[in-house]
């Protein structure tokens, strides 16, 4: 039974990797779990760049429930290194630097501008509130021709 | 005076190999003898033999730079062997998740200042009002986008790990 049932999976399609490596595809594979046969280009990427004993070692080296992630970052990363053979991933990490210093130039700029606008606030609006102790009406607030409204 | 030739040590790449640094050695322009670390950390990850095959891939004023890059992420998947120099990425996505926001909330405070400067001119002035288009108003695009362009260089990529690496609490010193 063990054997049919075995015979039977192994009848069931090899995964993504042991297609492409052309061999048989064992029942305890390492790659099956996170190689699926119907997305073949996801390990051809990552055999190009790490190679698939590398990628076989690292993955032996982390417990199971780890595994997943490690394979969908080692993806991403060969991906990225397919799309841009000089620089890789390393190019997005350059580029979300670059953003994080834009932003955080911008983001110096708006709140400086917002200090300055509260500042003229408040100041414009102590002048409109404080009382004329002369009685006249203060609202030019052009100091040198205060003359005009004390006659 | 045939001994009078200078004598070049092997490349690191080649001690690593135990095998002889011939004159035109693919490596040795960039893996110096003395930073050892940098090519056990490549071979490691990548292979001797991709790297060779990379390397000739690409122009020689193209070298440089990818093998930097490459050792970069060596090292990075060295130190952190699940998530590599993702973990980076993600750390660095969400300062720019978190500052796209700080900046959104700074710039619609301008807008409120600048409404409330209009009725401030009048005799009166106003309690300030929430300007109505203060939310309509797009800057910086929100903190959605996937995609960015920035000096000619488009990425876009998903993070499908983001759950995964919020509860495991990664970071980029790699922690495991």
């Amino acid at each position: 039974m063990k054997d049919s049932n075995s015979r039977k999976q192994g009848a069931a399609s090899p995964c993504a990797a042991c297609k492409l490596l052309r061999r048989r595809c064992a029942e305890d594979c390492v790659f099956a779990p996170y190689f699926p046969a119907e997305e073949p280009h996801k390990f051809a990427s990552v055999h190009k760049v790490f190679g698939a004993s590398n990628v076989n070692k690292m993955l032996q080296d982390l417990p199971e429930h780890q595994r997943e992630d490690a394979v969908s970052s080692l993806v991403y990363e060969a991906n990225a290194r397919v799309r841009d053979p000089v620089y890789g991933c390393v190019g997005a990490i350059s580029s979300l630097q670059q953003q994080i210093d834009a932003l955080q130039t911008q983001l110096a700029l708006a709140q400086a501008e917002a200090v300055h606008m509260r500042m003229r606030h408040y100041s414009s609006s102590a002048e409109c509130a404080s009382p004329s102790t002369r009685g006249r009406r203060s609202h030019n607030h052009h100091p040198k021709s205060s003359e005009s409204f004390w006659h | 005076m045939a001994s009078s030739s200078s004598y070049n040590p092997p490349c690191a790449a080649c001690k690593f190999l135990r095998r002889k640094c011939i004159p035109g050695c693919v490596f040795s322009p960039y893996f110096p003898p003395e930073e050892p670390q940098k090519f056990a950390n490549v071979h490691k990850i990548f292979g001797a033999s991709n790297v060779a095959k990379l390397l000739n891939e690409l122009l020689p004023h193209q070298r440089d730079d990818a093998v930097n890059s490459l050792a970069y992420e060596a090292e990075a998947r060295v130190r952190d062997p699940v998530y590599g120099c993702i973990g980076a990425i993600t750390f660095l996505q969400r300062q720019v998740d978190r500052l796209q926001k700080e900046l959104d909330a700074a710039n619609a405070d301008l807008i409120r200042f600048a409404c409330n400067d209009v009725p401030l001119q009048a005799a009166q002035p106003r309690p300030p009002q929430e300007a109505a288009g203060v939310r309509n108003v797009g800057f910086g695009g929100g903190g959605g986008g996937r995609l960015y362009q920035t000096g000619g260089v488009q990425i876009s990529y998903d993070v499908p790990w983001n759950d995964i690496y919020n509860s495991h609490g990664g970071g980029m010193d790699g922690n495991n």
